[in-house]
């Protein structure tokens, strides 16, 4: 009987909480230096050095932010919903780290495999938006209600394309379950095949739903000021700008599962090398070109952003659907 | 075991708990460690260094809407794909021409939204 209760309970449930504290440990210590990597990354486009004075090569600068917003005063504005306003970047930081509950790190890696996991993802980036909008309507500023306005019409906008362009690949992998995406790639990563286009179509469309450069209009500080955020300070700042970053450290995760196999190895060869440092890999490549982006391109303006989205995205990747599933259909066929 | 299927997503929901926990620690803790000392002008909204006029909850573009209202046209037509994206080996080309029909019909809404201007944003 009390062996029943180890292996049944106990054991699973140690395997559970070791499972999420590790994912986030390395969530929010991958956001962290996410900050820091893009300091360094941007200091090096612009010829300058970026942090280095905080530890060895400025590597404990992060720890120094972290610390310094966390004794900064909250300034709560006079006319805000108090309840709402504290409950949005909650929101926001929270939806950032459950989406990571069903990335699998390498096979078999995964906290929870559940048979609809890539719904699970688009459904808890869906619910992103409702933060943005509770954020700048809650402010109680002129500012922050139209930057949250903006914000989340970008983000709906292209959240549909990207919905499409999963349509695509789960096309090609017919499951739902991102193991069984990722294994299904084994011959040929989704990248190097007809859905080429669809790999380059997200990856553009994730900068816009993580609100980045070239596509970080809601920040549009010429404009703007600081969008939906204009109000916020300290710690519950912290929370949207670690929950953005948390987003573009998912996205890339996205990315990696559905277009770059995942945890695969490049070579047959090369599969000595352990899954998860592959998927690191991976992921990391993905984030360097979002801030190689940030530090090249110019920023876009609103009604050439709206008009990509829905004149040229959005046909594009419906296109597409039709024409990877013609290709399937004839191919079974024939 | 009949409710294996929903035990599958028990440690989502011990993730997600875990998870506001950790937020509400850290938002909890700066408020503690923090010294606060607001006044009136510190509090006032944002407004380029004036005394805000007017109430921020003005009139805004239905265009913002109108997004909204896509949104939702084309974000249902995406949970209608997922299944059939899914099972499209089985269901022949009768499933496919069906979907087809679909995508016809919606494809025609969209040109004419297109050429009505309901997507320009000036």
């Amino acid at each position: 009987m009390r062996d029943d209760l180890m292996t049944i309970y106990l054991l699973p449930l140690f395997w559970m909480l070791l499972g999420i504290g590790g994912i986030l440990g390395v969530v929010l210590g991958g956001t962290a230096y996410l900050t820091y990597a893009e300091r360094k990354v941007l200091g090096a486009i612009q010829l300058r050095k970026g942090p280095n004075v905080v530890g060895p090569f400025g590597l404990l600068q992060p720890m120094a932010d972290g610390l310094k917003v966390m004794f900064k005063e909250t300034i709560i504005p006079s006319g805000a919903n108090v309840g709402l306003f504290i409950a949005a970047p909650v929101f926001t930081f929270l939806l950032a780290l459950s989406a990571w509950a069903v990335i699998p790190f390498d096979a078999g890696l995964v906290l929870a495999n559940i048979n609809v996991g890539i719904l699970y993802l688009l459904a808890i980036s869906s619910l992103g938006v409702y933060a943005i909008i509770i954020a700048g309507w809650a402010s109680n500023s002129k500012y922050a209600l139209l930057g949250g306005l903006r914000s989340a019409a970008q983000m709906v906008s292209y959240e549909v394309s990207i919905g499409l362009i999963i349509v695509t690949v789960l096309l090609q992998a017919g499951t739902l379950n991102l193991s069984k995406i990722v294994e299904a790639q084994k011959d040929g990563w989704y990248i190097f095949s007809i859905l080429l286009p669809m790999a380059v179509l997200f990856f553009a469309s994730a900068l816009a739903e993580t609100n980045r450069s070239p596509f970080d209009l809601p920040e549009g500080e010429s404009e703007l000021v600081g969008g939906f955020n204009t109000e916020y300070s300290a710690m519950i700042f912290a929370m949207f700008f670690l929950g953005e970053y948390a987003n573009m450290i998912l996205m890339s995760a996205m990315m990696t599962v559905l277009f770059l196999g995942g945890w695969l190895p490049p070579l047959a060869a090369l599969g000595f090398v352990p899954g998860f440092v592959w998927f690191a890999m991976k992921i990391v490549l993905c984030l360097f070109v979002f801030l190689w982006v940030r530090g090249t391109l110019p920023r876009y303006r609103y009604d050439q952003l709206m008009r990509i989205g829905w004149k040229f995205f959005l046909p594009l990747s419906l296109l597409w659907v039709v024409v990877v599933a013609t290709v399937k259909m004839v191919g079974e066929a024939g | 075991m009949a409710d294996s299927f929903l035990v599958d997503y028990a440690p989502i929901a011990v993730f997600m708990t875990i998870a506001t926990f950790v937020a509400l620690a850290a938002v909890a803790l700066s408020f503690l460690l923090a010294k606060h000392r607001p006044d009136k002008q510190k509090n006032a909204p944002y407004e380029c260094g004036f005394p805000p006029f007017g109430d921020a909850r003005a009139k805004f573009d239905v265009r913002f809407y109108l997004i909204a209202i896509l949104f939702i046209i084309f974000d249902l037509e995406i949970a209608f794909l997922f299944p059939w994206a899914i099972v499209l080996g089985d269901i022949g080309w009768l499933g496919f021409g069906s979907m087809m029909v679909f995508l016809g019909v919606l494809t025609v809404g969209f040109i004419y939204e297109w050429k009505k201007g309901a997507l320009e944003w000036d």
